[in-house]
């Protein structure tokens, strides 16, 4: 893998409306069903917008932006051989239904491991305002030849 | 003192806040491809796994990932949110076609902070962990 690739600055991907019905699909997915997730009544009751996205539901808004990565021309990445290795979300506010969202991905680290590489990405989310909302960031390990 | 009321003068370190056990079908999996959006055959064709080597259709890291977090969601109700949640995908979850796979999830109290906690994940499959140091920070409201 291309260490150059550090500190690599993406654009942003466009704009993801988050959708009531595509919040109440991930929820079915995950195995949510608080009424949170999937009533907008209750969740305007306990002070939402709408309907509450699950945790991981930033991971949808980020694929775009690992997509640009894996397709760099330069970072010599092959797909095939990318296994997930650490995932984590850090959130200033929940993701709620309507939500205009803007993910924006860099690269923070290349390492190398034995015959393995490490490339940990990051991809900030913010709303029209440019506030933050959530950083979703993902490490991958792109095994080696003989791994 | 109501006690619908949760927040970190309800709880000390170790307690186990919730525990629960999910069961994984081939279903789930194809369920989660399509509200995802990660259509990796490796999570739907017994084919194309083997041909990979491995040991059969795994769970998506991220499926695994978005369960386990739920019985500390439902722990928290409307009285927090998860402002924080990272893992580690240590090992593979098989889901079997016929038998599935049971993951289960206990969600104990790591560290308790002004307003916010720290809940700690252990997840097994097969009495094995499948993620690492799995950890929840919730933010009460």
């Amino acid at each position: 893998m291309n260490p150059d690739l550090v500190g690599r600055v993406f654009a942003p991907v466009s704009p993801y409306l988050v959708g009531r019905e595509k919040v109440r699909e991930f929820a079915r997915a995950v195995f949510a069903t608080s009424p949170l997730n999937h009533d907008p009544v209750a969740a305007s009751a306990a002070g939402y917008a709408d309907v509450v996205a699950p945790p991981t539901f930033a991971v949808v808004l980020q694929e775009a932006t690992l997509a640009q990565l894996l397709a760099e021309p330069d970072a010599g990445i092959d797909f095939s051989r990318v296994v997930h290795g650490e995932q984590r979300f850090s959130y200033t506010r929940p993701i709620v239904a309507g939500d205009e969202l803007t993910a924006t991905l860099s690269v923070t680290s290349v390492k190398t491991l034995g015959g393995n590489a490490m490339v940990t990405a990051e991809s900030v989310i913010v709303d029209p305002q440019g506030s933050h909302v959530v950083t979703a960031i993902s490490t991958l390990v792109v095994r080696g030849d003989d791994a | 003192m109501n006690l619908d009321k949760l927040d970190h003068r309800s709880i000390a370190v170790g307690d186990v806040v919730a525990e629960r056990t999910f069961s994984l079908t081939r279903d789930s999996l194809v369920r989660y491809a399509g509200a995802s959006g990660d259509f990796n055959p490796i999570h739907y064709r017994d084919d194309v796994a083997t041909s990979v080597g491995l040991p059969g259709v795994l769970a998506h890291g991220m499926l695994t990932m978005g369960v386990a977090v739920q019985p500390v969601v439902d722990w928290l109700g409307t009285n927090g949110w998860v402002a924080d949640y990272g893992v580690r995908f240590t090992r593979p979850v098989v889901v079997d076609p016929l038998e599935g796979a049971s993951v289960t999830v206990v969600a104990k109290v790591g560290v308790v902070g002004e307003g916010t906690a720290r809940i700690d994940l252990t997840v097994t499959y097969n009495n094995e962990t499948v993620l690492g140091k799995a950890q929840v920070q919730v933010t009460f409201r």
